[in-house]
């Protein structure tokens, strides 16, 4: 950035004489002038053993914020070293903004503690103490939400139906365009990266094998997750952060409604609902992005499908979906809890968004891990 | 006014985190009265109110609403003490996905098993009580932050409730909404017999609506004041309680810093 100090009009001379410091300071004390003068100032101040200050003032024809803090900084080291002070010849309005501040209030300002080494053993034990308070919080909350999915599942009629399509449209049908185009471009992607390889062996009729086994069983219900995630998710922490903020989760509770059953069960159900049948768009057009490069590679479309039909098991296509009913349940739990946890002021609704994103997608990839392991054992 | 204690407030202390907030606090609110809390900015006013209406648990001591203890009850015993309270958050605090109506007519869809034509008709009278009739329909980001504060109060009263409580009904307002306020307050408080609890430092409200004050002091984080406002300012023996009922202003000594 330009220094703005060329265009200062601000004069400043200053003597140190038998420790008596003199300054006579004139012109226009505004940011501009006070940037070039406080070096020079402080050059001085830091004389050793001052024994008094006197500061001629006649000069200055004008003060604004900046000017008054060199004036007041000027009595505050006076201050701080028990030695005189005097400003002399001062005009009456820059005397009147002066006296705003006076010493005894400023110096009450409490400077913050000095940094040491413990602050960091702190910090890191208070981190520690936190996150397993999180968790703590966040297994209580899955308990919770455990208890109310059971009690609406045996009571459907407590839960609030406008809630409940309102996010189904939101977190479903709204979703397909991107769904479809991620799924439709990973298919395309994976098929054309194999394509390259298997030709060398004259392979390529196993990229149906290839394409439609790892949708079905990974990358369908990952990429549906990790866009529910963003998408609804982050949607349901923000909504219920900004009612948190608004005071309308405390009104909820002063009315004796559970705010868990009044807008985190709608919520969790209609996404959990909706990310398995999502899933199986991501599916049917990742097999269809493979499809274009198996065309285009000469085979006809029928044997394509035939193979994947071949390969592609019931229980490849059922066990992909089944994670994606745990991964939309994990992620607007997430979501939910984010939203609920809330702090004060607007930048904790943004805040508590990126927290339900980051941990859903940490919750995905660890469930997905644990499926990957109960999967191999139950041999599917 | 009976004089039957409602409310009772028993060495109550808060505290956020290391901060003391309050310190052992007592004093009762009698059945039918207009009852205020007042105090400088950033005392503990709407923290005093949030534990009082159960939700924050205090440090220590108890609030007790009759026989029953906000602090300690559970269950469904708390459910019916918590359906004695309307409560009037600052910002209003109305549900943004529903009408007026809507929000309005949620506790007595939740708490009764009146019909829907009844409902919105128990809905539209207390709506029409704070003068919203012709605005059910709006949804609360259509109205002015004056309109939210009555529709919030039609809300809190959709039950019945026993006691009111206000948390700044009129701040933010322009003179004559909330003088209406004020009104609307002593009418409720005569025809209904509602007990009200109302935090608020608007003085001019004050000397109209209040039957007694308690007046919280930052740095004592006590109630240094106690009675009903007019006396106070006459005889109270501090002269910053005099001070600030006759709206002086001094020149050492604050009241406290920002606001909670």
């Amino acid at each position: 950035m330009k220094k703005k100090e060329s265009n200062s009009n601000a004069s400043f001379e200053g003597t140190v004489n038998n420790g008596k410091l003199s300054m006579v300071v004139g012109g226009r004390l505004d940011a501009a002038g006070v940037t070039a003068l406080w070096p020079k100032a402080r050059g001085l101040l830091e004389t050793k053993r001052l024994a008094a200050i006197e500061l001629d003032g006649a000069g200055v024809d004008y003060a604004d914020g900046a000017g008054a803090a060199l004036l007041v900084h000027v009595r505050q080291v006076a201050r701080r070293l028990k030695i005189p002070v005097e400003f002399n010849g001062l005009g009456a309005d820059i005397q009147e903004m002066l006296d705003l501040y006076p010493a005894e209030k400023l110096s009450e300002i409490a400077e913050p503690a000095p940094k040491n080494g413990r602050d960091l053993v702190e910090g890191i034990g208070e981190a520690f103490c936190d996150a397993i308070r999180g968790v703590k919080d966040h297994v209580a909350f899955m308990g919770e939400l455990f208890v109310g999915l059971l009690q609406a599942i045996v009571h459907p009629r407590g839960m609030r139906a406008k809630d409940f399509f309102l996010v189904i449209e939101a977190s479903g049908p709204k979703a397909l365009p991107i769904i479809a185009m991620l799924g439709f471009l990973v298919g395309l992607i994976l098929a054309f990266q194999g394509a390259v390889l298997m030709k060398q062996f004259g392979a390529e009729i196993y990229i149906a094998d290839f394409v439609g086994k790892s949708v079905a069983r990974e990358l369908g219900p990952l990429i549906t997750a990790i866009i529910v995630a963003g998408r609804t998710g982050s949607a349901f922490a923000a909504e219920i952060g900004t009612m948190k903020v608004n005071e309308e989760i405390d009104a909820f509770t002063t009315m004796g409604l559970d705010p868990v059953r009044f807008l985190v069960i709608p919520r969790v159900t209609a996404a959990t609902l909706m990310t398995p049948l999502l899933a199986v768009i991501t599916n049917v057009f990742g097999m269809m992005g493979g499809a274009v490069v198996m065309m285009s590679l000469g085979f006809p479309l029928v044997t394509y499908v035939n193979r994947i039909l071949g390969s592609v098991t019931a229980a490849d296509y059922l066990g992909g979906l089944s994670k994606s009913i745990i991964f939309g349940l994990l992620i607007s739990g997430a979501g939910c809890l984010c939203g609920l946890r809330t702090g004060e002021g607007a930048s904790a609704v943004g805040n508590s968004a990126t927290r339900a994103v980051v941990s859903s997608i940490i919750m995905i990839v660890i469930a997905d891990g644990l499926f990957a392991v109960l999967f191999y054992y139950l041999g599917i | 006014m009976s004089g039957e204690t409602i409310i009772t407030v028993e060495g109550f202390t808060a505290r956020y985190g290391e901060r003391l907030v309050l310190d052992d606090l007592s004093f009762t609110v009698k059945r039918g009265e207009v009852f205020v809390i007042l105090g400088g900015s950033g005392c503990g006013k709407s923290t005093l109110l949030k534990h009082m209406i159960g939700l924050y648990h205090p440090f220590a001591g108890d609030i007790r609403v009759g026989d029953a203890s906000v602090v300690s009850t559970t269950g469904a015993e708390r459910d019916a003490l918590i359906r004695r309270f309307g409560v009037m958050y600052q910002s209003g605090a109305l549900f943004g996905s529903m009408t007026l109506l809507e929000n309005v007519c949620l506790p007595l869809e939740e708490f009764t098993s009146l019909n829907k034509a009844a409902r919105e008709l128990i809905a539209k009278m207390k709506l029409s009580l704070v003068g919203l009739a012709e605005f059910a329909h709006l949804m609360p980001s259509e109205i002015s932050g004056g309109m939210k504060k009555r529709a919030a109060i039609a809300r809190a009263m959709a039950l019945d409730p026993e006691i009111l409580f206000l948390d700044e009904p009129s701040a933010g307002l322009d003179p004559i909404t909330a003088a209406e306020l004020d009104e609307l307050i002593i009418q409720l408080a005569r025809a209904l017999k509602i007990t009200f609890v109302i935090v608020t430092h608007e003085l001019p409200s004050i000397y109209k609506i209040a039957d007694r004050v308690i007046m919280l002091d930052a740095r004592a984080k006590k109630i240094i004041a106690e009675g009903d406002p007019a006396t106070l300012r006459d005889t109270h023996e501090d002269q910053w309680v005099r001070d600030f009922f006759n709206r002086k202003s001094q020149a050492t000594g604050t009241t406290g810093e920002d606001d909670e």
